[in-house]
């Protein structure tokens, strides 16, 4: 447990060290799906078209990221412990 | 990598979807085979699912490039599951993020598989056997996975692009230009990409030896 606090700790400090950092550059950050893939198709004329399913609405695909990410992390997390249990774990069933 | 909706045409975006069949087809019965005689293999599977589903639609800031991107988590994935299996994860997390997360999109779906799921799968997975072969040491097999999967999987991007984009023009030079726009952002991200790879494989390596012999024994079929 206390491992666990240590490294969120320090995954948070990193975390907002870089975006101080890099909000400071003042660069806009697009995705490179938009700066090169979408540039290019739009210089030869087939830009993209509305999404079947159209998500970019609000504040919606923020939704949908987090609940993927939530899900994604869960999902991940279980099977992370069934494969790695805890070293107490594993000593008590190795015994 | 992930190309939006509507920019191929519909004929070659049928042909990607036709040329991913036959990997999905392999991949899912490998994950039949494999998970009778492992009974670790299908938690692994999932783990693995997971963190490619969320390594690839996590936007990560290049500074050299002043754009964001992704990894793909290919080159690491095929290593521990196998080239095959790792396709047809890959498109599980293709289709969601399609359908939901505004990445991608499902007319160009089969594209997408090929370039992030066929090509990443298989260039790391080749390279990291290529690197066994040659007796190089692990870590520089699973760097050169995760680096070159993911460069791979950007070829081939641009590839489908130039093929789809070019029209009159020459297919060359299109492809050399898309390319070359990919170069400021993958380049780094895809090194960054190879240490990721490296560490977790060491930590596979480390805490459960075992698993990566049998799941060895078994990307060997």
């Amino acid at each position: 447990m206390k491992k666990a606090v240590t490294i969120s700790m320090v995954v948070f400090s990193l975390a907002a060290g870089l975006w101080l950092g890099l909000s400071s550059l003042g660069m806009k950050w697009p995705g490179v799906d938009e700066a090169v893939v979408e540039k290019f198709a739009r210089e030869a004329n087939r830009p993209p078209q509305k999404r079947f399913i159209d998500m970019d609405q609000g504040d919606l695909l923020l939704f949908f990221f987090l609940a993927a990410g939530a899900a994604g992390g869960f999902v991940g997390g279980y099977f992370f412990r069934e494969l790695f249990p805890p070293k107490s774990r594993r000593s008590s069933q190795d015994a | 990598m992930h190309i939006s909706e509507g920019i191929l045409p519909a004929s070659w975006a049928g042909l990607w979807f036709l040329a991913a069949v036959p990997f999905l087809a392999w991949g899912l019965r490998d994950l039949r085979v494999r998970s009778v005689t492992n009974l670790q293999f299908k938690p692994l599977v999932g783990l693995v699912g997971a963190a490619v589903f969320i390594i690839s639609c996590m936007p990560i800031p290049v500074p050299t490039a002043g754009t964001c991107s992704h990894m793909c988590g290919t080159g690491l994935a095929a290593i521990l599951i196998g080239p095959a299996l790792t396709v047809v994860i890959t498109s599980v997390a293709l289709v969601l993020q399609a359908l939901f997360l505004a990445h991608g999109g499902l007319t160009t779906l089969g594209a997408d598989i090929m370039s992030m799921g066929v090509a990443g799968a298989f260039a790391g997975y080749g390279i990291f056997h290529l690197s066994q072969r040659l007796r190089l040491p692990w870590f520089v097999g699973a760097f050169l996975a995760g680096m070159l999967s993911d460069w791979a999987t950007y070829g081939v991007t641009s590839f489908e692009l130039a093929t789809a984009l070019a029209g009159d023009g020459s297919l060359k030079t299109m492809f050399v230009a898309i390319s070359l726009a990919f170069v400021p952002t993958q380049l780094p991200l895809g090194i960054f990409e190879g240490l990721i790879s490296a560490g977790a494989y060491r930590f596979v390596r480390v805490r459960r030896p075992e698993l990566l012999a049998a799941l060895q024994k078994g990307n060997a079929r």
